[in-house]
């Protein structure tokens, strides 16, 4: 099918966007998130070094919050692609925060239990986290463990990559053998106790 | 010896040891003693702020309270640890209601802390006086472009970075340690930062338009103050270059490395011997020393 048939069936088939304010209420609520601020001056998308891998615009994502379209932005990759690299945010004129109005969009999707499509890097930002949350400090060499046994197991291709990268990298004395972790971990308890990955 | 407040993050524990090493030899070379925040915490990096604000917010508030009666500045050399302390305060400065109570009761004096990059705090014009003073190797035959990253500069509002799309720090400083410095507009592009175990293919794409621009200018080294930047750019690079269907042979070195090499630290081939894009044979092509780079 031509583009072009494929946007009149497109237009066809999706009905009228009906504006509802409701989820950019919830997210103005978050202190510093003003998505309602946004004009639509696409300069946040016109910096974005990752527009390439995205399926909506950063501006994009501003304009489905303010109508309101949240099945489409749980259900997009743009979000997980994101970098944080603050482009956006830096040369935005109205200081819409981009990258952590991502992040929010990221914990309300964790929250609602919905499927992401970027499963390996939620998988790793997970990893990451429980790793943080239960030493105080991140043991490289653990996580990385641990992410190629849950992708593929010992013997799929992530593992084959990362064995060869690691095994140079132990060579080169950039791999350490044991876990350290702070000393207190009192306050880790209470850390743990509201840091359950959903929405403040 | 002036003493500064130290925040050295995780990953200069193991995969980027050879930051630290280079951090800890071009601090004894410019007098400054690093005085290490006691049982400091990670920061969290991308996975904390992606999944958790209140972890993130509170992982780096509690690193400010446990530096907030050591020496200042606390220097930073990793821009994400840096940039997540400096989110924490600007955070603290308008709302401190999302600290847990055993974080908010040590946090007294938020404002104590001056959390400063590592990078510039190195390269302030009396920093580049003391270094230049103390050359034993010109740095010569080095064609770097400096690659500062994301975090370091941006959003300005937060890192309060002067120079947060043209930064000119690492570019001074190696131009007085001698190197043949070469500008290019690409200083503060992203390399993808945490993408690369996720989405590698996200770091190649970037990555490679980087190799590609710094040849472009005629580059043959690249410089970063970022463990980040460095791993993505030393790594996969002969992945990379594969990709890209072209040789590709850039040394990628911390500014730290370079400020060891030009002044003459004698462990400066321990840290670059941890590369994996080894710099023996570009060293071997300039005036500098044969016992630079003979044992790399």
């Amino acid at each position: 099918m031509s583009d072009s048939a494929q946007a009149d069936e497109n237009a066809q088939a999706s009905p009228p966007v009906r504006p509802n304010s409701e989820l950019l209420n919830r997210i103005g609520a978050v202190g510093g998130l003003e998505a309602a601020a946004c004009y639509g001056c696409k300069k946040c998308s016109n910096g974005c070094p990752l527009t390439f891998a995205m399926d909506l615009h950063p501006y994009q994502v501003v304009r489905y919050v303010q109508l309101g379209l949240w099945e489409r932005l749980k259900a997009c990759r743009t979000i997980w692609v994101c970098a944080s690299c603050h482009t956006c945010v830096t040369r935005c004129p109205n200081q819409v925060d981009l990258p952590r109005l991502m992040d929010q969009l990221k914990q309300m999707v964790i929250a609602e239990g919905a499927p992401v499509e970027e499963s390996r890097t939620l998988l790793f930002h997970r990893l990451f986290l429980n790793e943080v949350l239960k030493r105080g400090r991140v043991f490289e060499g653990g996580l990385m463990g641990r992410y190629v046994l849950k992708t593929g197991g010992p013997f799929g291709p992530e593992a084959k990559q990362n064995v060869a990268l690691g095994w140079q990298m132990l060579k080169r004395g950039r791999i350490k053998l044991l876990p350290h972790g702070t000393k207190d971990r009192r306050w880790l308890k209470a850390l743990r106790r509201v840091g359950k990955g959903g929405a403040p | 010896m002036k003493a500064v407040g130290f925040y050295p993050g995780c990953s200069l524990e193991a995969t980027a040891r050879d930051y630290l090493e280079s951090v800890q030899g071009a601090a004894k070379l410019l007098e400054l003693e690093l005085s290490e925040i006691p049982d400091w915490n990670c920061c969290g990096a991308s996975a904390a702020h992606a999944l958790d604000h209140r972890a993130s917010f509170n992982l780096s508030a509690r690193n400010l309270a446990l530096a907030q009666s050591g020496p200042q500045p606390v220097v930073v050399p990793c821009a994400l640890c840096f940039n997540r302390l400096k989110t924490a305060q600007h955070e603290l400065a308008q709302d401190r209601s999302l600290l847990l109570p055993e974080i908010a009761q040590m946090l007294t004096d938020q404002d104590a802390v001056q959390v400063v990059e590592l990078n510039s705090f190195l390269t302030s014009p009396e920093m580049i006086a003391k270094a230049e003073a103390k050359i034993q190797n010109h740095l010569g035959g080095l064609r770097p472009v400096v690659y500062y990253g994301c975090q370091g500069q941006r959003p300005p509002a937060v890192t309060e970075h002067p120079d947060y799309e043209n930064p000119m720090g690492i570019d001074r400083l190696l131009q007085a340690l001698g190197a043949e410095v070469a500008d290019w507009p690409f200083k503060t592009d992203c390399c993808g930062a945490s993408h690369s175990v996720g989405r590698p293919d996200l770091v190649h794409a970037l990555v490679g338009q980087l190799y590609e621009r710094a040849l472009q200018r005629g580059a043959n080294c690249i410089v970063t103050g970022c463990q980040m930047c460095q791993a993505n750019l030393d790594l996969y690079q002969k992945e990379i270059a594969a990709e890209l269907g072209r040789e590709v042979y850039l040394p990628v070195f911390y500014f730290t490395e370079l400020i060891g090499l030009a002044l003459g630290h004698k462990q400066t081939s321990v840290w670059l011997k941890r590369h994996m894009v080894s710099p023996r044979e570009l060293m071997s092509q300039t005036d500098l020393p044969t016992e630079t780079w003979e044992r790399l």
